[in-house]
């Protein structure tokens, strides 16, 4: 059996870790815990249990059949989307992910309906439908994918990156990638262009400690994946991925760096995902008892609430964000069943932008 | 109001499956993310979490059960504050669907899925084609390589644009590895002119991102071989994004670089990728063969908004030809142009075939039989109308591809003929292309195995009576 790596993610309460550079080489400053507002919590709070909630209806859903092919499932690791977004400039900044996608749409602001009839793949989707779970993309907000090929979006992110740098325009790319993903050989073949160009790009793994079914201590020789970008003198930061308020925290550290023009940040997010890489995934690679020690532990859903306790919110304030986040749910599932299929002529449409 | 759990479907084929187990029982109170049963589907085992907070009300369908449909009710969960055991009898009634997994009929909304098969989606009909921009008269012409008319073709566009940046290996300050990109460093300076490090699959993606980021990339590969590293990006990234994204997201990128022989670079450096990309939905693929349409042709891709193949060839930009001397010279994408007009066989080819049919044109010619020559230029979308034309003339076709006869071009065209032109055949397609091995190195052997002007002399022969 894999070691439980549930006590390496609840390990780092409240902290993100930048090491000791191996040169004396300059690097991000040390990140600190995001000192939220009561209404920033709130706003988090809110953000990650749409997440959950959606996440679990889009379950519901697959099992109805109304979902089919891949879906992808972000329970458990919302803090990790919720804490990075809301440190960039949703004007200026550009996100591209793979294809486990939908809590950074939600994360972005993206209304949950047509995310939801994108998934049930109805007309009013993101995507018109033609896209899916894996494949979809807002490029009004900035929002570029939701992209089905594995480390994939790591190359196309230098690439929105580049494009920031040789507009001038002040934004930054972040590239989400998983643990799965940074073994593939177009990862580092992109970090060694964003270094060598100093592109503004904060590059993302979200650790959530299996690829598929193969943990990180079974595919990957040097398993601290924040030290995978050294070589090409990339700074790394490893941060408790399960804490919304050192996510964020984390975030501003390596923004601050990645605006200055000083190139790249390669942030490792330890997180944990609840359920199987997809649906169809029994997930017996595990034990429940690991999975159900991180839901008892480190559930960043739970432990954010109970900050918002300290802070003296009360459980009337829960309910009716609860019940306020259960109206949106299930107001987009309706709408997602009951939008209609897209029209048979759309099978050609978009194939090309220009006639020819 | 009682909540119902329904056996889910757990994977995209299942039907119905096995109630294997069950770890809650009636009465027990349960909270999301609590494992509820076993299920066994055609695959696995899964567990069944519950979603929603509540207490058991009724568990509708025993342990043990085989062969239960997907959306049956297998028990409900009370909510907060309601008596469980009153909402067991309400649930009893409720009946498993009858059609597996499909989803309730009811919930597809205005378009069903009854009857879906026999209807059929109406293509749109094909766009009139463009032609070439008729010439003033008395247009005079310059003598240039094709690889001065690309270079040109290149820097007309990136002086009009400033979103065009050049990508590649060796293409700044090494001027190009086969001198193409020559002088464009000296005139755009290194933010538009960039040499990359030898990492293909990288920066193919990396100009596919910055293509869907807003800029306008030209993304040089030092010969399309070593695109194969790239060609997920070029396909899977560049290629599906304006579909999946249901029109909202393009990438408007041109990759080009020599394609198909060389000279005596043997089998890793030697291949016609014609066909593998003029196979893919949402490529463009343009192969030009002389100067004029060399420049004409990579003006309008960079300026197309579609990502667009452009394949050049080694053995070609040395060579030069007439290019009109007027001031933005670009032709439609899409088009063929008739090289040679001929009435007693129609001879189509792109790229470096094209030499070879006008060759075999000009030797038939003497002996009495007047070739039609046709260069395809672009290979997606196929100008398949002005081969049909030409077909409907001559009634005999030659298909001349530097490259492996087995789905090739060639073969594409044979079946363009059979469906569309078969009326008009009086007698078989013939296609004249590479042998069917690895491109060899001795002199002789690769000589042996490219195709050549008598092959195509001797195909068009053949099928003329004149052999």
């Amino acid at each position: 059996m894999a070691k439980a790596p549930a006590r390496k993610t609840a390990a780092p309460k409240n902290t993100a870790s930048t090491p000791a550079p191996a040169t004396n080489r300059e690097s991000p400053r040390d990140p600190a815990p995001y000192d939220a507002t009561p209404a920033e919590l709130e706003k988090f709070y809110r953000e990650m249990l749409l997440i959950r909630r959606f996440e679990e209806k889009a379950g519901q859903l697959y099992g109805l059949g109304l979902i089919g092919g891949f879906c992808h499932l972000y329970i458990g690791q919302e803090a990790v989307a919720v804490g990075l977004q809301s440190a960039l400039d949703g004007d200026k900044d550009s996100v591209i992910t793979g294809y486990r996608d939908h809590g950074h749409m939600l994360a972005y602001g993206i209304d949950p309906k047509v995310i939801m009839a994108e998934l049930t793949g109805r007309a009013a989707g993101i995507s018109r439908g033609k896209g899916g779970s894996m494949h979809m993309f807002s490029v009004e907000h900035k929002f570029y994918g939701g992209h089905g090929i594995v480390g994939a979006q790591v190359s196309l992110g230098t690439g929105l990156a580049f494009a920031h740098k040789y507009r001038g325009d002040g934004g930054i790319a972040m590239a989400y990638f998983g643990d799965g993903a940074a073994n593939q050989g177009q990862v580092y073949e992109s970090f060694n262009m964003a270094e060598l160009w100093k592109l503004p790009i904060i590059f993302v793994i979200e650790n959530n400690q299996y690829a598929m079914g193969t943990s990180v201590n079974r595919s990957s020789a040097e398993d601290q994946l924040y030290r995978r970008g050294e070589s090409f003198r990339i700074p790394g930061m490893q941060v408790d991925g399960m804490d919304v308020l050192a996510v964020r925290g984390a975030a501003e550290a390596a923004i601050e760096w990645v605006r200055a023009g000083k190139g790249p940040v390669l942030m490792e997010l330890k997180t944990y995902r609840y359920r199987g890489h997809s649906m169809s995934d029994p997930a017996k690679y595990r034990s429940r008892e690991e999975v159900q020690a991180v839901r008892d532990k480190s559930d960043a859903i739970e432990h954010l609430k109970k900050l918002m306790e300290e802070a003296g919110i009360g459980e009337d304030k829960f309910k009716a964000i609860d019940k306020e986040i259960r109206q949106i749910v299930s107001d987009a599932a309706d709408f997602a069943e009951s939008a209609p299929e897209p029209e048979l002529h759309e099978l050609y449409t978009d194939v090309l932008v220009e006639q020819y | 109001m009682a909540i119902e759990l329904k056996m889910p479907a757990l994977s995209p084929t299942m039907e119905e499956g096995t109630l294997a187990k069950w770890l809650v029982k009636e009465g027990d109170a349960v909270k999301s993310g609590d494992i509820l049963a076993e299920i066994e589907t055609d695959k696995a085992t899964m567990e069944f979490e519950a979603i929603d907070e509540g207490t058991i009300a009724s568990i509708l369908v025993a342990e043990g059960t085989d062969n239960v449909k997907v959306g049956t009710v297998i028990a409900t969960i009370a909510g907060e504050g309601e008596e469980a055991a009153s909402t067991a009898v309400r649930a009893e009634p409720v009946e498993a669907p009858s059609s597996s997994s499909a989803p309730p009929e009811e919930k597809s909304g205005p378009s069903t899925s009854s009857g879906q098969t026999e209807e059929k989606a109406a293509k749109p009909a094909p766009t009139q084609r463009a032609t070439d921009p008729s010439l003033p008269e008395g247009t005079t012409t310059v003598r240039l390589t094709v690889r001065e008319a690309l270079r040109d073709a290149m820097a007309e566009e990136m002086r009009a644009d400033d979103r065009i940046f050049v990508m590649g290996e060796e293409v700044a300050e090494y001027q190009g590895a086969y001198k193409v990109t020559q002088g464009l460093l000296d005139e755009f300076g290194a933010r538009r002119v960039i040499d990359t490090p030898i990492t293909e699959y990288g920066f193919a993606g990396l100009g596919s991102g910055a293509a869907m980021g807003g800029l306008k990339p030209i993304i040089e590969f030092m010969t399309f071989n070593f695109a194969m590293q790239a060609i997920d990006h070029i396909i899977n990234s560049a290629a599906k994004t304006n579909y999946m994204s249901g029109g909202q997201m393009r990438c408007p990128i041109v990759f080009r670089g020599p394609n198909g022989a060389a000279s005596r670079v043997a089998a890793q450096h030697s291949q016609n990728y014609a066909p593998w990309y003029a196979s893919v939905p949402g490529l463009i693929v343009i192969s030009p063969y002389d100067a004029a349409d060399a420049k004409g042709l990579l003006k309008a891709a960079i300026r197309s908004e579609d990502p667009v193949v452009f394949l050049e060839n080694e053995l070609l930009y040395g060579r030069s030809f007439e290019v009109p001397d007027v001031a933005d010279y670009v032709l439609p994408i899409g088009k063929a142009r008739i090289m040679r007009e001929g009435g007693g066989v129609t001879i189509v080819s792109y790229s470096i075939g094209v030499g070879l049919a006008l060759e075999a044109a000009d030797a038939l010619a003497a002996e009495g039989i007047e070739a039609e020559v046709i260069d395809l230029r672009t290979l997606r979308p196929l100008d398949t109308a002005t081969v049909l034309e030409s077909l409907k003339k001559t009634n005999r076709l030659v298909v001349v591809e530097e490259g492996w006869p087995v789905c090739s071009i060639a073969s594409e065209l044979a079946m363009v003929a059979m469906e569309q032109g078969f009326d008009d055949l009086d007698a078989p397609v013939v296609r004249v292309c590479n042998e069917d091995v690895p491109l060899p190195y001795a002199h002789n052997l690769e000589k042996a195995a490219l195709v050549d002007t008598p092959r195509v002399i001797a195909a068009v022969k053949a099928i003329t009576n004149r052999a």
